[in-house]
């Protein structure tokens, strides 16, 4: 399922608003897990699972292609880890 | 932030009544748990796919009590975000 499915699907049921506000809310909600985790906020929603930032810390790295020791920074990258709700209906058990 | 923030900022930032904001929200959360659920894979783009990997059964050890035990085959949720979500939180300097 892509976001403009899973806007289709939501504007089918929700008759009384267009299509665009369904869009747009759709994105609120992306942006606003993309925003909370660059403040380095997490998100928990129960049920569903939490979203949360992970530290990478600073490596050697090799350029693969000429053997080149190179220094990777330290990062950041966004997790997420699902909830149980979710984990046991994805394993099949609810 | 909880599902409550995202209510409300759906509601302040988009201007529907609370309970269609939180109708909606409710209905996104849904739609992908059930996708995911059916072993399809999510894509949102500009955010991230959620995909469904399968396990297979793996030797494990109780740590407590070292005890060896056998986990069983599974189907996990994995989450790949996108570039255009590792740059926003890589580029954004931490502002509190």
């Amino acid at each position: 399922m892509t976001k403009a499915e899973l806007v289709d699907k939501i504007s089918e049921k929700k008759p009384n608003l267009t299509r665009k506000q369904v869009e747009v809310v759709v994105n609120t909600v992306l942006d606003g897990i993309k925003d909370a985790l660059s403040r380095e906020d997490k998100v928990e929603i129960r049920g569903f699972g939490s979203f949360r930032i992970r530290h990478r810390r600073a490596k050697e790295g090799r350029n693969p292609k000429t053997g080149e020791a190179v220094s990777v920074p330290p990062k950041k990258v966004p997790f997420f880890k699902a909830g149980k709700e979710m984990r046991e209906m994805v394993d099949g058990k609810l | 932030m909880t599902k409550a923030d995202i209510i409300s900022e759906v509601f302040d930032k988009v201007g529907l009544p609370k309970q269609d904001a939180e109708e909606l929200v409710e209905m996104i959360l849904d739609l992908i748990k059930d996708t995911l659920k059916q072993g399809e894979t999510v894509k949102l783009s500009g955010f991230g796919n959620f995909v469904v990997r399968k396990k297979n059964s793996r030797k494990g050890r109780n740590p407590k009590t070292g005890q060896e035990i056998e986990i069983t085959p599974r189907r996990v949720v994995s989450f790949r975000p996108s570039m255009i979500f590792k740059e926003h939180v890589i580029e954004s300097p931490k502002t509190e």
